[in-house]
This record gives C-alpha cells, structure tokens and sequence, in this order.
C-alpha cells in the first residue's frame, strides 16, 4: 500500500501523538511602549514541525510578537526558550546579551517580514543577500558560500539563472523567495512569518504558500506564522491564536477556531467579509 | 630703567606649530590611545586649521602636534611631491615649525601622506601620517553609525566580506581600487585611508608607525610598528594587488612600481611612476633604498601575496 504511493507523498509524515517538549516556549511575554500595553501577558509552545498562525487587526500587539520572539525586541516581562541546539534550552533567551542574542537570531531563527525591504539588500545580489547569513556565521570560502546560495534559492524554488541579481530587479513573490531562501540558508529549527504573502497576487500568493508548506513538511520547521488573511492562515496553521489589543482572546485548532468561534471578536473576525 | 619689553617673552603671531598647546596635548593623547589598540578609531576634537575639511586637516593636525625644528617633513600628494595641495601643506607645516622639508622617503622623518605609501621601505623612527577621508570601514554594508560601533565591539565583521563577494560574483576578482579593508592585529577592521591595494600589504608587520586621521569625522587610529594588517580575502580567493607587469615608466624605464596611466590622443596608454620622490632618485642618478616590491614584483615579506585563483 504504502509502495505504490508516489515518493512525494511517501515523504509526508503520518499524524503523531507528540511526546516530545515544545521546540519554542515562549511564557508570560510582555511589552510595553510607553503607557501602551503592545503584547499583555501572551504565552505560547510551538512544536518541531507545527505551524501556529497568529491572527487579529492591526494594532493587537502580533507583529511585536514576532519581533520578540526573533530577538528583536526585549520584552519587559517573560521568559522564552527555543530548545534549538542542546545545551541552549537551559537558558532564557531573553537574558542573554546582544551578541549571544544575535548568535542563536542568525543560526536558529529564520524570519521573512512583509515588505522585503526590511529583509534584504536590495542593491546586493541574491545570492548575495542568502550568502550574508552565511558570512554572520563565519564562513570565509567563496566557493561554500556560492554552493550554500544556489542550493538555498532552489530549494525555495527561485530561478538559479537569475540568482546574481539584486532583488530590486525581481517581482514581489521572486523578493519573497530570496527572504525565503535566506531565512533558511543556516537550516534553523524556527521560521517566523510576518505576513509572508501579502501584497502578492492571488496565484503567486499560492505558488510561495506551496513551497512553503513544502519545505515545512521536508524540514520539520516550527512555524509562527502572522496574518490577518483568515485564507493564508487556513492553508498553513496547524493552531491558530487569535490576539486583540495585546491579548490572546482565543486559541484553538484552525478548523476550530475558524469554523465554529466562540469569543464574540473571532466571529466578528472570521465573518467579516468584503 | 628696564623696558618692559625686555621682560616678556616675544610676542609671536602663532603658538609653535599654529595649535595651541591643549589641542597638541589631546592629540597626542589620542595617538597613544590609538597605538595601545591597533586599529581601534579613537574620537578627538578636530580643530579649525587655514585650511578646509577634506584638503588633509586630519593628517596635518596630527603633523603639527608631532613637528618639532629637528624634524624632516615630506609631504605627498597622489604620490607627487609637487601638486598645489602637497607644496601647500609642506610649506604651511614648515612656515609654522620651522622644520626642514625633503621630497626624500627615506630622509623623512615625519610623512604626511594622501593616497600613497612610499615604494621605498621605511624604517624604525619614521612615522606615516595618512589623511583619512572616510575612517568607518563598515559604512556600505551598515550606514548606522551606532550599530556599527557595537560591530566593531563585538568584532562581529562577517558583513564586510559581503562587499567583496559581491566583487567576486560581478567581475571575478577583487575590484576595490582604494580603502580595501584590512584586519589589523587580528583584532580591529580599518579602512586603510585611500591607499590602493598596491600599497595596502605595505602596512603588514611594517618597522615604521603609521598613524591615520580623519579631521572632518574626527577620528585617529594607528598601525603600530611589527602589527599584522591582513586585507580581507575568501579563504579560497586570495587577496590581489594591482597587476603592474606589462607597465613601464615612460621616463626613468623600471616596472613592477606602482604607476600612473597617461591616456595619449591616439587612445593608448602610458605610464609614469607615482612616487615622485622615487622617480627623482632615480633622474638624477641616486641610488635608492630597497623597495617593497623587487624589479620582479615579489613582496620584501615572502607568503603574503599568493597566486591569482579566478573563481568560477
């Protein structure tokens, strides 16, 4: 039964009873800006291998989520863990210093923001851009960091011939790829998306969620994924956590929470249509 | 009865070496925090000098705080000992100090320099004042000058081998004409002032100090005597200097020198030796110290340049 499967699907792996702990522990995270509460007490796991999509309107305290949880931002309460290498779960990510902070950011944690802008180089080739996290790490031979590049933007299917080219040439889901490939150039156990597909259009909207979705399930990343496209998140989450005003109203099962909600906002969230 | 005149000392128009003596005081200061931490930029208070920010007020700031009337002062501009802004500075420098001047490296005691380091080997005792345009090496790949600060703490400086990939993938070779950036010590990235890369090994394990300094971004740092400075390079594409074979001195006929191209109406090339102080030597019969590079193009220190690889 299982020969005559074809090899792609052969590779999907069948559901599990998780034994294992959490790849991401996130606890109690809080921050402020001012006298503005932007993320209120939100705690949160993350499996090796799940995706949690986190939905809510602008302004509910997601995205500075994510920048917390890349090490980004210092929240002013919390604690987060990220069991990523062997001896690192032992330590509070959030009491380490900048460089320590900046080691486990760029051989852990991948990240592809919204606008490509933030990510990437825009004047730098592409390969450039992927071979830049490379070099972070202390890679010093030309020929590595060129094989390193090619085989990051193929597997995050970008044309190999356009590869020397800087991203300010290439179309946004091209851009987006390139984010891709360098997010996952070290191969880190975390992937956070902020919005990785808005703003292309539909069918290249769905082309980028399928590799995504495909190199989620070769590598086994942990994905948190940020969205207010109810559609994306539908695709992708495996649980979703719906955030309003800094604070987790509800979370759940995407089925759950997408088809049956129960807190008063997530209705008003799911229903609202144009 | 005593004139009052005769009691005080004359009055002069000028302190000696036109800075006062707390602006000399810091300066020197500041060069020796630099020489303690090779490589390291140490901020000072550029002063206001006769001439404008970006003419050599770094070099010539720290050459005032250093003159003395025993020193020998040579002055280079682009090589040429005789271009406006070289005879300007040397004038001004020994107007103030009363310090003799000389077109001769080797003679020289103090060498404030733009663009160029002799071809002539320096020796223990001399000193290189080098005028630094732009002092931040890590500027292209982080314009956040408080960002790089911490880079430079935390030695965190895989960026910079970002620019030289970029070289490598466009043109296959390491194209930076001037400013290459350099390890020194092992520990610090300076931007070695506009030398070209001829001249940049030049700094490597060198008997001389070289001291270099930015007056409008106010910053020094210095190259101690006997320090590594290593140019960045990928461990499989070793660093390259200009090739110079091929090019000989259209008026004194040595080769392996670093050259000036002279474009002829008819669209061809000449060349002409950069160091003017050499080719002097040279005219007028003189025998000249060893040089950095032999007539063959070898370094004087063996193993530090290393065959072309192009990479594919």
């Amino acid at each position: 039964m299982l020969a005559s499967l074809s090899p792609q699907s052969a590779r999907i792996n069948p559901p599990q009873i998780v034994t294992e702990p959490p790849l991401l522990r996130a606890h109690g995270i809080v921050r402020r800006y001012g006298r503005r509460i932007a993320v209120d007490d939100v705690s949160l796991d993350v499996y090796a291998g799940e995706v949690v999509g986190i939905v809510g309107e602008s302004g509910s305290g997601k995205s500075t989520l994510l920048r917390v949880l890349n090490l980004e931002e210092t929240p002013e309460a919390g604690s987060y863990r990220l069991r990523a290498a062997p001896k690192l779960y032992e330590t509070d990510l959030l009491s380490l210093g900048r460089f320590e902070k900046r080691t486990v950011q760029i051989h852990h944690i991948g990240v592809v923001y919204q606008n490509p802008h933030l990510g990437l180089r825009m004047r730098f080739s592409s390969s450039g851009n992927v071979a830049e996290r490379l070099l972070i790490a202390g890679e010093r031979s030309f020929a590595a960091l060129r094989e390193a590049a090619r085989e990051s933007l193929s597997a995050s299917e970008f044309p190999i011939a356009r590869m020397d080219d800087p991203p300010r040439v290439l179309s946004g889901g091209m851009q987006q790829r390139v984010q891709l490939a360098k997010a996952l150039a070290l191969k880190p156990a975390l992937l956070l998306l902020d919005e990785p597909t808005t703003g292309l259009d539909v069918s290249i909207q769905a082309l980028v969620l399928d590799t995504l979705k495909r190199l989620q399930r070769e590598r086994r990343l942990a994905i948190v994924l940020v969205s207010h496209d109810l559609g994306v998140i539908r695709t992708l989450a495996d649980r979703v956590m719906v955030m309003r005003d800094g604070h987790v109203v509800e979370s759940g099962l995407t089925d759950q929470i997408l088809d049956d909600p129960q807190h008063p906002y997530t209705q008003q969230l799911v229903h609202a249509k144009l | 009865m005593t004139a009052l005149s005769s009691l005080t000392a004359p009055q002069q128009p000028y302190s000696y070496g036109y800075l006062d003596a707390h602006a000399k005081r810091e300066l020197r200061r500041r060069m020796l925090k630099a020489i303690a931490v090779p490589g390291y930029q140490v901020p000072y208070a550029s002063r206001e000098l006769p001439i404008a920010r970006g003419w050599g007020t770094g070099g010539l700031q720290v050459t005032l705080a250093l003159v003395g009337p025993e020193s020998i002062v040579k002055v280079i501009d682009q090589g040429a000992d005789d271009s406006v802004n070289a005879a300007n500075l040397r004038r001004f420098i020994a107007r103030m100090s009363g310090a003799a001047t000389t077109t001769d490296a080797v003679a020289a005691t103090l060498l404030q320099s733009r663009h160029r380091i002799p071809e002539e080997r320096m020796r223990e005792g001399q000193v290189l004042i080098l005028q630094v345009p732009d002092p931040e090496p890590l500027r292209a790949v982080q314009p956040d000058m408080s960002k790089s600060a911490q880079m430079h703490a935390d030695a965190d400086y895989g960026q910079m081998w970002l620019s030289l990939y970029e070289q490598l993938v466009r043109f296959k070779q390491y194209i930076q004409g001037a400013s290459y950036p350099s390890l020194v010590n092992g520990r610090h990235i300076i931007s070695p002032s506009p030398i070209p890369r001829w001249d940049t090994p030049k700094l490597h394990l060198a008997s001389h100090l070289t001291i270099l300094s930015a007056g409008r971004e106010k910053r020094i740092y210095a190259v101690p005597p006997y320090t590594t400075v290593a140019p960045l390079e990928f461990s499989d594409v070793p660093f390259q200097v200009e090739d110079q074979s091929g090019r000989a001195c259209r008026t004194t006929g040595v080769r392996n020198r670093f050259m000036n191209e002279i474009p002829q109406t008819d669209g061809t090339s000449q060349f002409e030796l950069s160091d003017s102080g050499y080719a002097e030597k040279l005219a007028n019969g003189i025998m000249p110290a060893s040089t950095y590079y032999d007539e063959n193009g070898e370094f004087y220190h063996a193993g530090i340049l290393k065959p072309a690889v192009r990479p594919d």
